[in-house]
């Protein structure tokens, strides 16, 4: 045939789409264009083109710098394995998204590419030394060279590697778009969608089961869209698909993803998918999530995954220009783009003649075929002689050259070294293919390796799935497509859905991927100093896994760590076979004895943001609030966050600090009243006839004698004698408690209490119920604490003999139900009032009105813990941590002494919980009134003793009191309780301060005011 | 995400709904109070922790806030049963066991094995 | 003295739109009633219900329902009147807890063509109508908290939480609403 058939450049309208398309080829629309920018150059795209294939129509090859020797880089592969073309994508300043893959991102009108790890220029980059240093920037490199000085690392080597290598540079702004998440389930999830997963799609949905079915491409189709010969039922591949796609979107049954990554096989099997639903348009409407997260559990999983064709590795294999045999077919295919005038094909494989025949059919010079294997089926030579096309069977490409693109090969005999300098401006290459078992192995399956066609294939499943196609080690067409409907019927018939034996189609001239070469090709070794990449994306070499397996490193998995092969973001799709023959032969053992790295998740890179899903701003966490709370916000307060709850810390008036605030309500609170929200306690209500058994199961004090109506200080362990929580507990009725906990531990003691309850005390009758937030508490608390509140109760007698301190009632406030406690946390008269939550923010309100004008503030969390710190009260995780009994807290008089069995009665007669000199809860005074320590400091005996100072225990709280004029403190020391007055030191930063030891109640220690 | 069966609920939930509540098996002991200190370490510090089947306590905490047991293969991640909290343990089928093992012993799930085609043709 | 003005946590909310439409439910009585399952029929006869037996199971006569939360667990939810925990008291001699939570708990509902989609952004069970049919009741969770769902329609549910996540379920609603 004759050479020179007409090449068209197709012009549409005015606007250039570039030198390199083919007219009539491609299934985009010549008359849609979109422009975008790259580096800063504006070029016209056809609608539907990825980045990759814009550029490479308009001749651009060279598009990044690699990692390591900042060497050109050009576009590699045509689908998501592109380990080179790297690019910087953004829409504005904030929609910026370094090292997107030029080959998968849809070009959109406005777009911005930028090439990246490159100064000053693309073209022109300094780094480029690295390159010429590169014989001295071998394997391991990096930990050889910069051990000395140890100084050096962190003020001059890390900075300078760090900003020499790398990828993109990540965004600075905040990422303005919305993420979504979603939870599906199905029958039947197929991934993939080249003929077997499209077989595998049709015959599942046809069984009227769920199906989802994923492709990570824009369209379903996979191999058979670059695919020019096949016919299926007389149709092209590309309309057979179309025709199955089309046919699979009218039925209910069926979700159809596309742009959808499966990246992760997690257990049970659920399989995680990334659906990119923004990155292509060009002005996406602001509703939109940018991406969504799917986690599909799926009955059955269908992969139907295909293989990645590798490279060859061979010198200078990395030229921009060079590119895989199969990217050149799709990008001429499915986008009418040649990515060269005069191409040279080098392979191994079957597969690469046809990519040659499109090109020539279409009008391309094909310069050169080389194939190093020894013979080749007879009719591809055939069919390249009728072509015009020169092949050299047996022979090897061992050289490139051109600085910026590749301008020529050099050509050799597999078996000899006569060389031929053989122009190109691209250079086509075909390794063999790698089934894709990612999601397999991610799955837990082992594979197994076919050493004939030097392929790991799926061997024992672990999950529900299926692999179909030539994911499976199935290449040939018609064959993918009946084992395809084979495991489909039978995976439904695993979930006893019927399927129909379908009727296989027919296929006619499907191309052959036979042959492969995994390893170094001629002139990339065993000992040449050439660089022949294995790895792009991080620059390994040949040379590196030798260098690595000599230097002792005998696993693949500690080769892959010392020479990185594998570890870049493709997680080496095309680089892992080629780097585990290289260990395999130069350790001389077969390769699976060598192994294969594992895989993880994700397959692709995923988007923080994916991830992130709706889990950020306000719902990031829970913020949990009180009824009260937007009394507290309109009365300025000061919030401090309590696990999820926002609590009012302080109410700073004008002027005031937090200083001055918390000391004017403490005041104002112990010389008239405060108010008080303390409904984020947690309570519990514990019901049933054997209600006080288990009380005196779960807490250390005896609950038999407590009389209905009286309240209880109770202390709760766990079994090992330390202090658990704590917590006022009123006895209602016989067979009813309200239990209150912290408000940090109400979730873990319920969840003690029903653990007991259910799996060692089944047989008792009591039940319990979280009434957190039933009740809303408003404290009052303070001398004037009873006429406050007086008129607004019925049916309740408030005076010290008919309410005394630590007692319940039920009556009414405001005309609304409420319990009543009369307690205290601040050493005064007190009351709890318990309201319903509705009510909760109109009853404080009533109490505000009636209090207000008698003086009465309202304070927050931090004068509540100063005003118990005064009386010595322990706040349980603060002055306690989980090491602390009882006894060391001085709380020791809340143990019931005769009870037979408590939670924590064993633990506490261990050895050491018993012994002389434990750590004990004590006062602290400072010698100087008015020094603050700081809570958390260590507590010393001689601030003297030559370093290193033994520490005798440390400073649990710490506040100035403003009701006792000094400072106070409490701390945990060694022998605490048995050192009453002794002097000991608190090193701080500037001084040593001396404190004396002293019981922790230091307001009102004789306990007359709560009483009162 | 495991999918757990709760013996209570009578069908498989997500594991978002539970909490895992360590190992099963171990009881309170009647008298607490008296026991020696070699059966306290035994009862509250000593526990199995073995790679392999494992008897273990879940509690439906997000749904019918049952605890109850189960037997899983730590490795596979695969759930031989699941039983109401109280019930004995449940004695275990050679079949039952087979079916949670992962693929070999001893070897992680997917590293390879050899299968030289040529040898085998040959 | 004039009562206190009662104030519901989701008060003045509403979010229509994209498919999906979310309701604050008004005030309701609601107990937990905890009982050995022995017992539930004479409980059920005080309050005019048959309690639910099966996991999942709600039964609903006028403006009553029992869900089954757990296998000695219901949740009970009526008018806003009281009348349900005053029936209880004259149940007399049985053994059984009944809690008052009709101000710990609050209730959204959701409804509307992709009322499905907007929960399962942040609930990981199976809603298809198969899994979870009509009148099937769970506790499961929604992102981050911890809801009762009621499925009162093909396209309607009712989610019930406690007041102080309320704000987090009603904002995760909309906001997986936006994307659903």
């Amino acid at each position: 045939m004759a050479q020179s058939k007409r090449v068209e450049h197709v012009s549409t309208s005015t606007e250039n789409t570039g030198a390199n398309r083919i007219a009539g080829k491609g299934r985009l629309s010549p008359a849609k264009t979109v422009s975008f920018t790259f580096d800063g150059k504006t070029l016209t795209a056809l609608e539907g083109d990825t980045l990759a294939s814009a550029l490479l129509a308009h001749g651009i090859h060279l598009v990044g710098r690699s990692f390591k020797y900042h060497r050109p880089r050009g576009i590699l592969a045509a689908g998501p394995e592109e380990p080179n073309a790297l690019i910087d994508i953004s829409r504005d300043s904030a929609r910026r998204q370094p090292n997107v893959r030029a080959t998968v991102q849809t070009v959109y009108d406005g777009m911005i590419a930028k090439s990246q790890n490159r100064f000053p220029s693309l073209s022109f980059d300094v780094g480029v030394a690295n390159d010429y240093l590169g014989r001295f920037i071998p394997a391991g490199f990096y930990y050889k060279t910069f051990m000395w000085p140890r100084k050096a690392w962190d003020k001059l080597y890390e900075p300078v590697i760090r900003s020499a290598a790398g990828l993109g540079i990540a965004p600075k702004e905040a990422d303005p778009d919305h993420y979504a998440s979603r939870f599906a389930h199905c029958d039947v999830l197929v991934v993939g969608s080249g003929a077997a997963g499209l077989t595998a799609a049709s015959i599942a949905a046809k069984s009227g089961k769920n199906v989802i079915f994923v492709d990570e491409n824009a369209s379903f189709g996979g191999s058979l869209l670059s695919d020019s010969t096949s016919r299926i039922d007389g149709q092209s591949g590309q309309d057979w698909a179309k025709n199955k796609v089309t046919e699979l979107a009218a039925m209910d049954n069926v979700t159809l993803l596309s742009r959808t990554t499966a990246f992760g096989y997690q257990s049970h099997n659920m399989v995680n998918l990334v659906e990119q639903i923004t990155d292509h348009l060009a002005q996406p409407g602001s509703n939109l999530p940018r991406e969504r997260m799917w986690q599909v559990r799926a009955k059955k999983v269908i992969l139907a995954t295909g293989a990645i064709e590798r490279h060859l590795v061979f010198a200078d294999n990395d030229r921009p220009g060079i590119m895989l045999a199969s990217a050149a077919q799709t990008y001429l295919n499915q986008y009418g783009v040649t990515p060269g005038r005069s191409i040279g094909v080098y392979t191994a494989c079957d597969s690469a003649w046809h990519a040659a025949f499109d090109l020539k059919k279409a009008g391309v010079s094909i310069v050169a075929l080389i194939d190093c294997r020894e013979t080749v089926n007879q009719d591809l030579i055939n069919q390249a002689n009728e072509l015009g096309i020169k092949t050299m069977v047996n022979h090897a490409v061992t050289s490139t050259s051109g600085r910026l693109r590749i301008n020529s090969m050099t050509v050799q005999p597999v078996n000899g070294e006569n060389k031929t300098v053989i122009a190109v401006d691209c250079l086509l290459m075909s390794g063999g293919w790698t089934p894709s078992v990612h999601l397999f192995s991610q799955s837990r399956g082992r594979v197994k390796f076919d050493a004939e066609r030097g392929i790991f294939l799926p061997d024992v499943y672990m999950e529900e799935c299926t692999s179909v196609g030539s994911c499976n080690g199935t290449y040939d067409l018609s064959d993918a497509i009946a084992e395809a409907a084979t495991a489909t019927e039978t995976a439904l018939g695993d979930i006893g859905a019927k399927a129909r034996k379908a009727k296989l189609p027919k296929v006619e001239d499907s191309p052959s991927m036979h042959g492969f070469l995994i390893g170094a090709a001629k002139g990339a070794g065993p000992d040449d100093f050439v660089k022949a990449f294995i790895d792009f994306q991080n620059d390994v070499t040949a040379k590196d896994i030798r260098l690595a397996v000599r230097e002792g490193f005998q696993s693949i998995e500690h080769v892959k760590r010392y020479t990185t092969t594998g570890m870049a973001t493709d997680q080496g799709k095309m680089s892992n076979m080629h780097g585990l023959a290289i260990a395999a032969e130069t350790l001389d053992k077969p390769i699976p004895e060598v192994g294969l790295t594992t895989f993880r998740a994700p397959y692709t890179p995923v988007t923080f943001g994916a991830f992130v899903g709706h889990a950020k701003g306000d719902l990031f966490d829970v913020t949990r609030t009180t009824p009260m709370h937007e009394w507290a916000v309109d009365q300025g307060a000061v919030f401090e966050d309590v696990g999820n709850w926002k609590r009012a810390w302080y109410f700073p008036q004008a002027g005031e600090d937090m200083h001055a605030a918390v000391a004017r309500e403490c005041k104002q609170t112990r010389e008239a009243a405060g108010i008080f929200d303390a409904s984020t306690l947690g309570k519990i209500e514990v019901v049933g006839p054997d209600a006080v058994k288990f009380m005196n199961l779960m807490y250390t004090n005896p609950w038999d004698k407590l009389a209905v109506g009286r309240c209880r200080y109770g202390i709760m362990c766990r079994e090992d004698g330390f202090i658990y929580d704590d917590g006022v507990v009123g006895r209602l009725s016989e067979e009813r408690f309200h239990v209150t906990t912290t408000t940090g531990g109400a979730p873990r003691v319920l969840n003690m209490m029903e653990d007991y309850l259910q799996t060692e005390f089944p047989e008792w009758k009591v039940w319990l119920t979280s009434t957190s937030e039933q009740w809303a508490v408003i404290g009052v608390q303070g001398p004037k604490a009873r006429e406050i509140i007086e008129p607004l109760v019925e049916g309740i007698d408030l005076s010290s003999e008919g309410l005394p301190h630590m007692s319940v009632r039920e009556g009414k406030i405001c005309g609304v139900p409420t319990r009543l406690f009369r307690m205290s946390f601040t050493g005064e008269t007190g009351f709890e009032i318990n309201v319903h939550g509705d009510y909760g923010r109109s009853v404080w309100e009533a109490v505000w009105k009636r209090g207000a004008p008698l003086g009465m503030v309202p304070y927050g969390t931090e004068a509540m813990h100063v005003m118990r710190a005064e009386k010595g009260y322990i706040i349980v995780g603060q002055d306690t941590d989980g090491t602390v009994t009882p006894h060391d807290a001085a709380v020791d008089w809340a143990i019931g002494k005769k009870k037979t069995d408590f939670v924590g009665i064993r633990g506490l007669k261990r050895k050491d919980l018993v012994a002389e000199g434990r750590r004990q809860l004590v006062g602290l005074k400072t010698r100087q009134p008015d020094y603050v320590i700081e809570e958390g400091a260590q507590i010393v005996e001689d601030p003297n003793h030559p370093v290193p100072v033994p520490m005798i225990g440390f400073v649990t709280s710490s506040y100035w009191s403003e009701s006792l004029g000094h400072s106070i403190a409490m701390g945990v020391i060694d022998n605490g309780h048995k050192r009453m007055g002794e002097t000991v030191y608190v090193p701080m930063k500037d001084e040593v301060i001396a404190a004396e030891i002293c019981s922790p109640v230091f307001y009102d220690p004789e306990g007359g005011r709560v009483n009162a | 995400m495991l999918l757990i069966h709760c013996p209570y609920c009578e069908e498989e939930r997500p594991e978002l709904e539970f909490a895992g509540a360590g190992e099963a098996h171990i009881e309170r002991p009647k008298n607490m109070a008296d026991i020696s200190d070699e059966d306290f370490e035994k009862f509250f510090f000593i526990r199995e922790n073995q790679k392999g089947l494992v008897y273990e306590r879940w509690r439906h905490i997000h749904g019918c806030g049952r605890f109850f047991n189960a037997v899983r293969h730590s490795v596979s991640d695969k759930f031989i049963k699941t039983y109401k909290a109280g019930e004995k343990k449940p004695k275990l089928t050679k079949a039952e066991i087979e079916a949670v093992l992962p693929p070999a012993k001893n070897t992680p799930a997917n590293e390879p094995v050899y299968t030289d085609g040529a040898k085998q043709k040959g | 003295m004039p009562n206190p003005a009662r104030i519901h946590p989701l008060a003045d909310r509403l979010s229509a739109g994209n498919g999906v439409i979310l309701s604050p439910v008004e005030s309701r009585e609601r107990i937990s009633l905890r009982a050995d399952p022995t017992t539930a029929k004479a409980l059920g006869t005080a309050i005019g219900l048959n309690l639910p037996t099966k996991p999942t199971g709600v039964t609903t006569k006028g403006n009553k329902s029992a869900f089954w939360i757990g296998p000695d667990e219901w949740l009970l939810i009526g008018p806003d009147n009281g009348s349900m925990a005053k029936a209880l008291e004259k149940v007399g001699r049985q053994v059984y807890s009944a809690t008052d939570i009709s101000h710990r708990n609050t209730a959204i509902t959701v409804s509307g063509a992709k009322a499905v989609e907007a929960l399962n952004s942040g609930c990981p069970r199976d809603l298809s109508l198969d899994a979870f049919p009509v009148k099937s009741c769970s506790r499961t969770v929604l992102g981050k908290a911890e809801i009762i769902l009621w499925r009162t329609g093909n396209q309607e549910f009712h989610v019930e939480c406690w007041r102080s996540f309320s704000d987090y379920v009603w904002k995760f609603l909309v906001d997986a609403t936006r994307s659903a």
